[in-house]
């Protein structure tokens, strides 16, 4: 036996808040994704040990795709960021005002 | 307290550590070499919980693909990171007193559930085992997934391209 299922999902809880903290407090785009793929990181930890728990792959299939869902959100993320630099020379979201 | 449950607490501590170093650093160069070692360290959680293709994948594509491109992307655009202000202290204080609401009740939560103390037994799917379920069961899925990392690439590619018009900067900078 490893550990009881709930310190599991404390861990992944406390990795996803950090997630949201960085995506609410820090004011830059990079940053923001860097939160998103922390956030995701903590859902797949909890579907492997979910996974684990009852002893069903289907958890692990999840994170398969949580994976590849991953790497297409931050390469359209990335691109999105370099074309808006291109427009406003800048990657802080305060300065994305061209439409006032 | 077995030797599992010791690697599995160091791991969390590691996890948790360096993921609280990466998003609090002002250098976006130190936050992503931070976010790798955290990668790493679930990385081998996933191989404590006995999937050693979703560790590999996680070391491949997280650590490696993701946050190489993020490197990329930091040392391409010259950002300037010295003037990032945080908000002020006005606007933490309801942040933060909602945000240890919900963690205390969670936590609350997660504690009394009955079913989740049951502990975790060791296991371990074997790679074969497992791409076996998926393209047994999960293949439509699979042909899903596929098609969207194809869109997301043709999209990246069009969003990239310079375009041929001017760009709004240079209209209102410009002669404008």
């Amino acid at each position: 036996m490893i550990v009881p299922f709930n310190h599991v999902l404390v861990l992944a809880g406390l990795l996803f808040l950090m997630g949201i903290f960085c995506v609410v407090v820090r004011r830059s785009l990079i940053m923001i994704l860097l939160g998103v793929e922390v956030m995701l990181n903590a859902a797949a930890i909890i579907l492997v040990g979910a996974s684990l728990l009852w002893q069903n792959l289907d958890g692990q299939a999840i994170v398969l795709f949580v994976f590849a869902i991953a790497a297409a959100e931050v390469s359209v993320g990335l691109a999105l960021i370099v074309w808006a630099y291109r427009r406003t020379g800048s990657v802080d979201p305060e300065n994305y005002n061209i439409l006032q | 307290m077995t030797i599992y449950s010791i690697i599995f607490y160091l791991l969390a501590i590691l996890i948790l550590v360096t993921t609280a170093l990466a998003i609090t650093r002002r250098d976006l160069v130190h936050a992503v070499v931070y976010l790798i070692f955290s990668f790493f360290g679930s990385a081998m959680l996933f191989y404590l919980f006995g999937a050693p293709f979703l560790a590999v994948l996680e070391v491949i594509i997280y650590a490696g693909a993701i946050m190489v491109l993020f490197l990329f992307i930091v040392i391409m655009l010259k950002v300037e990171t010295g003037g990032e202000r945080l908000f002020p202290l006005s606007q933490w204080l309801p942040a933060a007193v909602c945000g240890v609401v919900y963690l205390a009740l969670g936590i609350g939560l997660v504690a009394a559930d009955p079913n989740s103390h049951s502990p975790l037994k060791t296991a371990r799917a074997e790679p074969a085992a497992f791409g076996q379920y998926i393209f047994q069961k999960h293949w439509l899925s699979i042909e899903i997934v596929s098609l969207l990392l194809l869109v997301a690439l043709i999209g990246a590619l069009l969003l990239a391209r310079r375009s041929k018009k001017p760009s709004a900067q240079e209209t209102t900078e410009g002669k404008l």
